[in-house]
């Protein structure tokens, strides 16, 4: 017995492997089934192919879209994936520099093309929602998602490295859950901010472009949510892994209902007589030499507001009192919307780690 | 029911799960009990450690061992057939597959490059093989190689890859790393990821169009080994992966050269010749509103004079719809160069429907320099060039890099390869040429067919040939030996011999029906002797014919000519004139042979045509030679055994006046 368990962590889906075990009768468990008779002697090849994932692929492929951003220089890919979860073009996606853009691109299953706004994100669990203006879309069901368990058949749907445009359905990638794990105990080695569990994968699920894809369960139940490329810092080994949607519902929620949502203008908002400012704060951010230049911290004036919440140069903003920032612009105008007497919570970036902090003009 | 089965480690029990699918809706009330037995093995795997108690429901087990069963003989028929393909001077290798029991085999071009013509092969019966260069497609990345020594090779079952679905098993047979040494293949298994994939080309001249993606692991030694289906039917030739920064290590998508594609090839690999890929002579590109739409179109190239124009929208090429430029470019790239092709645009919502001639992707000489080097240079097919490796940093993810093998030990200078004398007698290197030898032997055996069947007793002097002209009119045709005339309604018409024939284009709107008829008549007489350097092209479909067509091209005064061939009945079905590269060529369709004596067979139907309309339709009613044999047709076509003695038929002895 110890022989088949040598043979099988060769690798699972190692075919050779499990077709010599297969030719050899008494490596089968020693207890055999009443129904002997019925297996074959003698394999013979079948009339029929073997029934795989083509039927399940075509009722997933129409809720998988391709998105276009930003990228394009030094190796990053401006694409990724992402799949409807409404009948409304709600779009879920993972929240990247592809999104950093004011000009997103979203192609539908059938080649529809559609331009899409971010209707809101997470960057502490690396999810974003777009919208689009597309009805009576087929979509996954979120409620109908399901958990998955070790040693469970899945699928990958991506749009891995571009190579999907237009109608061109997506690329299909098959294997078995290899692990449920919770990422921060790799805290340090993997460059995310997400901590909670993933289901890591044992087929090649996480190639460029393939962020935002669909891991289903075999029949097609969507059960996550395929992650940007993580490598490993200490074994330069790349992990192959999925997001599950249980995970990520609550986040989900909130920005449908509306609780997260882009800092910016907003007409249902007033903007106070004296607003805080970043002078006020005691920040001087990067210059604002880009359409969408990323707030960081460049300066922090001592004995500010800004050095009392220990601010420090090189932080990035990522969340105004629970309104996520995109851009430089995005947060001063923000700031604007603040009286100059209450405060404002901060989510910032620091190095691999999220802080959260509170500035108050005293 | 359930079935007890003890396990020492939950491993066997995941390893029930990954084959439970295979299984899958395989009969309608058998999916819930796969689905029991793969939640029964999930289960089962979270216990950890030690012997573990797992209950399986009875059918379940049965319909997994039941797949396993046929997927092990699918894997049995499929291994047989696969080669792997090493380079004699250690120059790395490959993998390729047997087609045909006398041993022609596929593989990649890529594979064969640093081999030259001959190589070694292995087969999974453990033995060593010879096997000689036929043909090469550096485009496509396909090369056709023969192995030597046997007439019953096993062989790959071919089938139609476009039936292959997204999600379908397959598996790939091969020689990755190059690990079979013993010659053993190696299987992986996968699914397939996507069909109709376009992939930019990786360098100048190579370019997958049209291609399998799947995840079945493809890694360095994998080229050009075989894709199979469930039921081990050869679909795709694996030749690509995408490799980018995880190194040159299979990444889960591996790209196959679609059988389909290859098929449409096959006739011109066979042809021991330096294939081409085509071109419309447009580039298109995607609309705002999401068409393909022509963006630039050379005048004078076939898709122009057909009427495409700028701005036209491309609706289907190849009878495949076109939505995307990707799948403009797929149908492109399953064509060689000169097939014509159906093509559907639209223009003011005005639709057009019709047959376009692909126009070669490179020039001829472009593309022997690309394969074998400048013209200086001592010829030698598939010699090495400098630059062929990779450079480092030329990865981009979006031009996936060919999975050469790495090639250990290996050093300058390599030993020199004793080719044997059995494999020797089949490569005749000349430039141009993968092999000049198949295209000898295959020009050979045409030529003797087609006089076989036609007769070789043509006599050199004047014939004179008379019918009706588009089924009312008379027509009378003098082919002379220096002067050329015909009575039509449309003539009278004059050309004459002596002076360059690109010029007499007669009758006006023919392009050259004169002039063809002349050269057909020289083809009856001579053979192939007065066309220059005689060399056969391919196969061709032609409409009316089951079967592709054999071409031969040659050239004849400043005309080229293509000479095309029914490969059942050896007749000479088709003869396409090309006087000058910017109008459509005359083409004369024969047809209706018959026997007219001196065991000669004619045809007494000739249409001319040019462009897609019929010039006329010539019906022959009497073929009169200057040697005195006169010839009617006989009464019942085609009669072999018909008089041959034309004087002694029923005939009119035909009015023309000669002079002889």
């Amino acid at each position: 017995m110890s022989r088949i368990a040598i043979l099988f962590t060769v690798g699972l889906l190692t075919s050779l492997s499990q077709f010599s075990f297969a030719q050899d009768p008494t490596a089968l468990p020693d207890r055999q089934p009443e129904t002997t008779a019925e297996q074959p002697v003698e394999p013979v090849v079948p009339t029929q192919p073997a029934a795989g994932f083509a039927r399940v692929s075509l009722d997933t492929f129409p809720k998988l879209v391709k998105v276009y951003g930003a990228g394009g220089i030094r190796g990053l890919e401006p694409y990724q994936s992402g799949f409807l979860i409404s009948n409304e073009g709600h779009i879920l996606t993972v929240w990247s520099y592809v999104l950093d853009t004011d000009f997103i691109a979203v192609t539908l299953d059938d080649g529809r093309r559609y331009t899409a706004k971010v209707l809101g994100a997470d960057p502490r669990i690396e999810i974003a929602i777009l919208k689009i203006d597309a009805q009576d879309t087929d979509y996954f069901n979120l409620t109908d998602s399901v958990d998955l368990r070790l040693g469970q058949r899945v699928l990958a749907y991506s749009n891995l490295f571009g190579v999907a445009t237009g109608d061109e359905p997506y690329s299909l990638m098959h294997g078995v859950v290899s692990a449920k794990t919770k990422l921060h105990a790799r805290r340090g080695i993997y460059e995310t901010s997400y901590q909670g569990t993933v289901f890591v994968v044992d087929a090649i699920t996480n190639n460029p472009g393939a962020a935002g894809g669909a891991l289903t369960d075999r029949r097609g139940r969507l059960a996550g949510l395929l992650g940007k490329e993580l490598r490993n810092s200490q074994s330069a080994t790349w992990l192959n892994y999925a997001l599950p949607i249980a995970n990520l519902q609550q986040a989900i929620d909130d920005i449908l209902s509306g609780k997260v949502r882009p800092a910016g203008r907003d007409n249902e908002r007033s903007k106070p007589a004296e607003s805080l400012t970043l002078a006020g704060l005691g920040l001087t951010l990067i210059p604002d030499i880009l359409a969408k230049t990323p707030p960081f911290v460049d300066t922090v004036r001592a004995g500010s507001p800004a050095a009392a919440a220990g601010l420090q140069r090189g932080d990035l903003v990522l969340f105004v009192n629970d309104r996520v920032i995109s851009s430089r612009s995005a947060f001063e105008e923000e700031l604007s919307y603040i009286d100059r007497i209450d405060e404002a919570r901060l989510v910032v970036q620091r190095g691999r780690e999220l802080q959260e902090v509170t500035l108050q003009i005293k | 029911m359930k079935v007890y089965v003890s396990v020492s480690t939950n491993i066997f029990v995941l390893f029930a799960a990954a084959v439970t699918a295979w299984s899958q809706d395989v009969a309608v009330g058998v999916a819930d009990s796969t689905d029991n037995a793969e939640i029964v093995a999930a289960d089962g795997a979270r216990a950890t450690g030690g012997e573990t108690e797992t209950t399986f429901d009875a059918a379940a087990l049965a319909e997994v061992r039941a797949a396993e069963g046929h997927r092990i003989a699918a894997v049995n028929k499929a291994v047989q057939a696969a080669v792997a393909v090493f380079s004699p001077g250690g120059g790395g290798g490959g993998s390729g597959v047997v087609i045909t029991p006398d041993g022609y085999a596929l593989t990649n071009f890529h594979v064969v490059k640093p081999a030259g013509n001959y190589m070694h092969c292995g087969m999974a019966d453990g033995r060593r093989y010879d096997a000689v260069l036929v043909g090469i497609d550096p485009t496509g990345d396909v090369a056709l190689i023969k192995l030597l020594g046997r007439d019953d090779f096993p062989v790959a079952e071919i089938t139609d890859s476009d039936q292959l679905r997204v999600g379908d098993w397959c598996f790939a047979v091969g020689n990755p790393f190059l690990l079979a040494t013993d010659f053993k293949p190696t299987v992986t298994f996968g699914v397939v990821s996507g069909v109709h994939r376009y992939q930019y080309p990786a360098g100048t001249l190579l370019e997958y169009a049209d291609c399998i993606q799947t995840d079945a692991a493809i890694n360095p030694g994998n080229s050009g080994g075989p894709l199979f289906d469930s039921l081990g039917r050869l679909v795709g030739i694996n030749g690509r992966g995408s490799f980018e920064k995880r190194g040159r290590v299979n990444v889960g998508v591996g790209y196959a050269i679609s059988i389909n594609q290859i098929q449409h090839f096959m006739g011109y690999l066979r042809s021991g010749r330096i294939v081409d890929h085509a071109t419309l002579g447009a580039t298109v590109r995607t609309s705002d509103e999401g068409r393909v739409v022509v963006q630039n179109i050379l005048r004078g190239c076939d898709a122009f004079r057909r009427g495409l124009r700028y701005g036209d929208e491309i609706i289907s090429f190849g009878n495949r719809d076109v939505t995307t430029v990707n799948g403009f470019k797929n149908v492109l790239g399953i064509y060689p160069r000169g097939w014509r092709v159906p093509l559907s645009y639209r223009r003011d919502g005005e639709r057009f429907d019709v047959l376009v001639r692909l126009k070669g992707v490179h020039s001829p000489e472009q593309l022997i320099e690309a394969v074998q080097g400048p013209r200086a240079q001592p010829p030698g097919p598939g010699r090495p060039q400098p630059g062929d490796q990779p450079k480092p940093g030329d990865q981009d993810p979006k031009k996936p890099q060919r999975p050469m093998p790495p090639r250990p030990g290996q050093r300058p200078g390599r030993p020199k390869v004793v080719v044997p004398a059995e494999a020797k007698k089949l490569i005749e290197t000349k430039r141009g040429y993968a092999n000049y030898y198949f295209n000898r032997v295959l020009r050979e055996q045409v030529l003797s067919k087609f006089l076989a069947v036609t007769g070789q007793d043509y006599p050199d002097s004047a014939w004179h040939i008379k019918g009706k002209f588009n089924g009312n009119a008379e027509f009378g045709l003098e082919l002379q030996t220096d002067f050329v005339t015909g009575r039509y309604p449309e003539g009278p018409d004059r050309i004459d011999l002596s002076k360059d024939l690109d010029t007499q284009l007669a009758p006006i709107g023919s392009h050259g029906m004169l002039a063809s008829l002349h050269a057909w008549q020289r083809f009856l007489i001579t053979g192939s002797k007065e066309f220059g350097d005689v060399y056969y092209l391919g196969t061709v479909p032609i409409a009316g014919h089951d079967q592709p067509c054999h071409v031969l091209i040659g050239t004849y005064n400043v005309l080229e000519l293509r000479f095309i061939f029914d490969p059942n009945n050896g007749h000479l079905v088709a003869m396409e004139i090309f006087s000058t590269a910017d109008i459509d060529p005359c083409e004369l369709y024969f047809a209706d042979f018959r026997e007219v004596g001196n065991g000669r067979t004619l045809p007494h139907q000739i249409e001319v045509r040019v462009g897609l309309k019929t010039f006329a339709m010539l019906t022959v009613s009497d073929f009169v030679f200057d040697d005195g044999s006169k010839s009617k047709p006989a009464d019942k076509p085609p009669n072999p055994k018909a008089e041959n003695d034309a004087t002694g038929a029923n005939t009119v002895p035909n009015a023309t006046t000669t002079e002889s």
